[in-house]
């Protein structure tokens, strides 16, 4: 792995100035490397980043990736990583015009990972230098605690597709919450939780803070409490206890484990959330990529494009790039291309933008005819296409902008399967062309991780309790057990998970061997509940 | 200063070379700590998959690699029944139009270690069927099969370079001849016991060239000839086959490994006729609608080892699978031919995949053959073991186990 030289750098810095001044941002600072098939192949598991930290399934998957290059030898023209200053890497037996294209794609790339507002934790950091700390911790730790910090990864990252990203996001709802005061505390937990008392003491504590407020006005807080410490001696320390606790709401499972696994809280398993909170970390900086799959990929093509076409310094080599172009951004028969789809999307959200058709105004339109003439030349469809990779996600993008129009123009469709049992073959059909379908194949198709959220309400046998919200799709089963063995395993005890299957009920079935078809019997979506408990799993029907 | 703080590796602009290479663990290594997670109370999580890479005339590339998978809670994004969408497309035909097919079971596609996959180029087959093997052997720790019936091994003759002669012969066998030169020599007085050898000096007679030469050697070595029937009818469709087929590659790859590649192998699909198929390419994708009869299968291996006359030469292996439907309901037909089958077998092995796991549940199949009580009257020569058609690669492995213990 080297750095590239100085000519393909200074190709690189004019990519630069004319991205630049296309409209694009980014800090002014890259690196570039070439690396060779073997490093590519070395660094596919970690998600490319060089200084990830070691764990044997990414060896696994190392040793797969090699089986995987001797039979189809092919690897990436480019990849880049978010980081500070941004990394990408090359093959290094590239024409110029052509590293001319992939600097274009890789400067997108940079400029979105820069600007939309989903990645915006992970602005502040260098995550390449994090993760080689991360990576030295690790190996620290390993070195004392032996094969359990694998174990400890392991378990993490069974969960580590749960973390909070949104929450997150959002600041974990920090500055919505203002510090509750003393006197909220007394009157919303002293004196109903923590020292009980009758509505009518409650009643006449209020009466009299109201009193003193009435007497002494801005002191009032002070006469009122002194009055309250003659009795109760003990309140500022609990009030402290629970300003502490009030803070930042555990984002995640594995924040929440950190927290309160009594496991995690003894002296010699302190260690582990080190671990943990480096697993969760990593996955937090990876959720803005998955969520932006085909905005990303979509965004590069469109600018590599464009400002390919544009650059002087390369003409001549134009059915060279067509060529290539063709072949990363066309649309496959069958099967989805997020290169492609996406790059048309951003094409056809610009075209909308410049005709002024993202309007209220042509909303109102109902004549088709109209619709397809509507023109207002506004001219904006450039800064619109700006403001759409600030503020979208992939779910954002498909749900708005993909429409009948969109679909037919481009003749996309669903695509069927069904089984032609007379040739012994499935068969492949156009199954709908509306856009409503097309767009649901493509939603459902998003990253989406399981909602599961902790019911401490029914924690008071030592039991950690997850329920599951169902969304209309149950849980892969045949993961459930293993995952709450490392989850109980975290907690230290027993752990319950409540979530919900499609049941599908035999007892009435007149012969088992009716056909499945011949029963008649939709499945029905039934609560069930998991139990781990001394790493067995049992499961019972709620 | 330290010079290895991240500060000077990241300014001096490079990453720490190598970073990523040192920790990565040979497949033994990685095989090892899966040993070990047994013994720290969790289950196993490395599996060996197979990758292939089909291609015209038959030929097929096979690599076997190491795979595991991380489990987490993620939604179950497959469709109740196997017809419903698959995915995105573009291009001209109008709705219900029909633009491609595909094989049935070729829908894995490549990677992951799915059900079987089929094979052409013998050679490459046969290598990784042997690394499998050996892998399996170690991973999985299954029995190793006793050579039962050691009278049953043939008398092989081998030509092999072990006998030595005095003057010609093929090879010249230099230690030997060394030796014998030098006892000559001392015979000859030549050579003193303390003073240094000159070589130059060595007396050298006709007899004293010893060289190897070609020599019969018998040699009794257990052959194994294995018999691997399927039930291709029209009701095993789908999971049923991947589920048999997935598991007669594996018991395949076992044996080649167990027997040192000595195994012959025979593939036999039955339906209601059974024919017998030249290669596994063949057993693992030809697929038909018909109905059933188990006793044709049965009968033509019973033919065949009688008309070869295998069974005195060979410990002869039979696995069938099939998911339990059988015409010939009460096994009228079909356990006389299993009975007489018992007889020279080393081992049936019958593999029942279906889809109704549970609820007491048992197919004609295993009714008959429980009725027959075969597993009492030969317990060393007869295993029946039965699968849901969902069940996964290491299901499939204690199915062997099962079936070869």
């Amino acid at each position: 792995m080297e750095l590239i030289d100085q000519r393909t750098k200074a190709i690189m810095e004019g990519c630069k100035e004319r991205a630049w001044e296309a409209g694009l941002r980014f800090a002014p600072e890259t690196l570039e490397y070439i690396v060779t098939n073997r490093d590519l192949l070395e660094l596919t598991p970690k998600h490319m980043i060089p200084t990830l930290y070691d764990y044997w399934v990414h060896d696994v998957e190392v040793h797969r990736e090699k089986g995987r290059y001797e039979l189809y030898p092919n690897n990436p023209y480019e990849t880049v990583i978010n980081t500070r200053p941004a990394i990408s890497f090359y093959n290094d037996n590239n024409p110029d015009w052509l590293n001319v294209m992939i600097f274009y794609h890789v400067l997108a790339h940079i400029d979105f990972f820069q600007n939309n507002l989903h990645f915006q934790n992970t602005w502040g950091e260098d995550f390449a230098g994090k993760a080689l700390s991360d990576k030295r911790a690790v190996a620290m730790l390993r070195s004392e605690k032996g094969r359990w910090v694998d174990y400890v990864i392991e378990f993490s990252r069974g969960i580590d597709n749960l973390v909070g990203y949104y929450k997150e996001l959002g600041g974990n709802g920090a500055e919505d919450r203002s510090k509750p005061t003393r006197l909220d505390f007394y009157f919303d937990h002293f004196l109903q939780e923590v020292q009980p008392v009758p509505v009518h003491e409650y009643l006449r504590e209020i009466e009299r803070y109201n009193a003193c407020l009435r007497q002494h006005g801005e002191l009032a807080d002070s006469f009122f409490f002194a009055e309250v410490l003659t009795r109760h001696p003990e309140l500022d320390s609990l009030y402290e206890k629970h300003l502490q606790h009030h803070g930042a709401q555990p984002a995640d499972l594995l924040d929440y484990l950190q927290r309160h696994s009594p496991f995690l809280q003894r002296e010699e398993n302190r260690w582990m959330k080190t671990v943990m909170e480096i697993v969760r970390t990593t996955s937090l900086f990876f959720q803005p990529q998955i969520r932006t799959k085909i905005m990303n990929e979509g965004w590069a093509s469109y600018w590599h494009e464009k400002l390919f076409l544009a650059d002087e310094r390369i003409s001549g080599h134009e059915v060279g790039f067509a060529r290539i172009h063709a072949l990363v951004t066309s649309m496959p028969k069958v099967g989805v291309n997020p290169y492609a789809l996406g790059m048309r999307l951003f094409h056809y959200v610009e075209e909308l933008a410049d005709k002024g058709k993202l309007s209220l105004e042509y909303e109102q339109i109902a004549s088709a005819h109209e619709r397809q003439r509507y023109d207002a030349r506004t001219g904006r469809g450039r800064e619109t296409l700006l403001d759409v990779r600030r503020h979208y996600n992939d779910f954002l993008f498909l749900n708005k902008f993909i429409d009948q129009d969109f679909v037919d123009r481009h003749k996309l469709f669903v695509v069927g399967r069904r089984l032609n049992p007379r040739k012994g073959v499935w068969e492949l059909f156009v199954q709908s062309r509306r856009a409503e379908d097309y767009k649901k194949m493509l939603l459902d198709s998003l990253y989406h991780p399981p909602v599961v959220e902790v019911d401490e309400s029914l924690m008071d046998d030592g039991c950690l309790y997850l329920r599951h919200r169902f969304e209309g799709k149950p849980l892969v089963r045949e993961f459930i057990g293993n995952t709450m063995l490392g989850i109980s395993f975290l907690w230290g005890g027993p752990v319950k998970l409540e979530t919900t299957e499609w049941i599908q009920d035999r007892s009435g079935s007149p012969s088992p061997y009716a056909m499945p078809s011949e029963q008649g019997r939709e499945p029905v979506p039934r609560r069930v509940l998991y139990t781990m408990e001394d790493r067995r799993l049992s499961r019972t029907l709620l | 200063m330290d010079r290895y703080d991240d500060w000077t590796l990241l300014q001096m602009g490079s990453l720490p070379r190598n970073a990523h290479i040192h920790g990565l663990s040979s497949v033994e290594d990685l095989l090892e700590r899966d040993r070990q997670r047994e013994q720290d109370g969790f289950p196993r999580k490395i599996r060996i998959g197979r990758l292939v890479k089909p291609s015209r005339g038959g030929k097929e590339r096979v690599i076997l690699v190491p795979t595991t998978v991380e489990e987490k809670f993620i939604h179950d994004t497959r469709p109740f029944q196997e017809e419903g969408g698959a995915g995105g497309g573009s291009g001209d035909g109008q709705e219900g139009e029909v633009i491609g097919e595909e094989p049935i079971h070729g829908s894995e596609g490549s990677g992951q270690g799915g059900a079987g996959q089929g094979e052409g180029a013998e050679h490459e087959i046969e290598a990784s069927a042997y690394d499998l093997g050996r892998i399996l052997s170690e991973q999985f720790q299954l029995p190793n099969l006793q050579s039962k019936g050691t009278k049953r091994t043939l008398r092989r003759i081998a030509y092999e370079l072990t006998d030595r002669h005095q003057g010609s012969g093929q090879i010249l066998d230099k230690k030997a001849t060394l030796r014998r030169l030098v006892a000559t020599n001392i015979g000859l007085g030549r050579v003193r016991q303390d003073a240094e050898i000159d070589p130059t000096e060595l007396l050298m007679g006709p007899d004293d060239k010893v060289y190897r030469i070609l020599s019969l050697e018998p040699s009794l070595e257990a052959q194994a000839l294995v018999f691997f029937v399927r039930d291709y009818s029209g009701s095993m469709s789908g999971r049923p086959t991947e589920v048999v087929v997935g598991q007669h590659v594996l018991i395949y790859s076992w044996l080649v490994y167990q027997y040192q590649r000595r195994v012959e192998t025979r593939f036999i699909l039955h339906d209601t006729e059974a024919r017998e198929v030249p290669d596994f390419y063949t057993y693992y994708n030809s697929t038909i609608a018909g109905g059933t009869r188990v006793a044709s299968a049965y009968r033509l291996v019973n033919e065949i080892v009688e008309h070869d006359n295998l069974a005195r030469d060979y410990n002869i292996y039979v696995f069938h699978g099939t998911d339990g439907d059988d015409w010939d309901s009460d096994g009228s037909q079909t356990l006389p031919e299993l009975d007489k089958m018992l007889t020279y077998a080393n081992r049936v092995g019958v593999t029942v995949a279906h889809g109704h796991g549970g609820n007491g549940y048992r197919s004609r199949v295993e009714e008959y053959m429980g009725r027959a009580k075969l597993a009492e009257r030969f317990p060393d020569r007869f295993r029946l073991d039965t699968i849901e058609e969902g069940a996964g690669e290491e299901r499939l492995v204690e199915g062997i186990r099962q079936l070869l213990s």
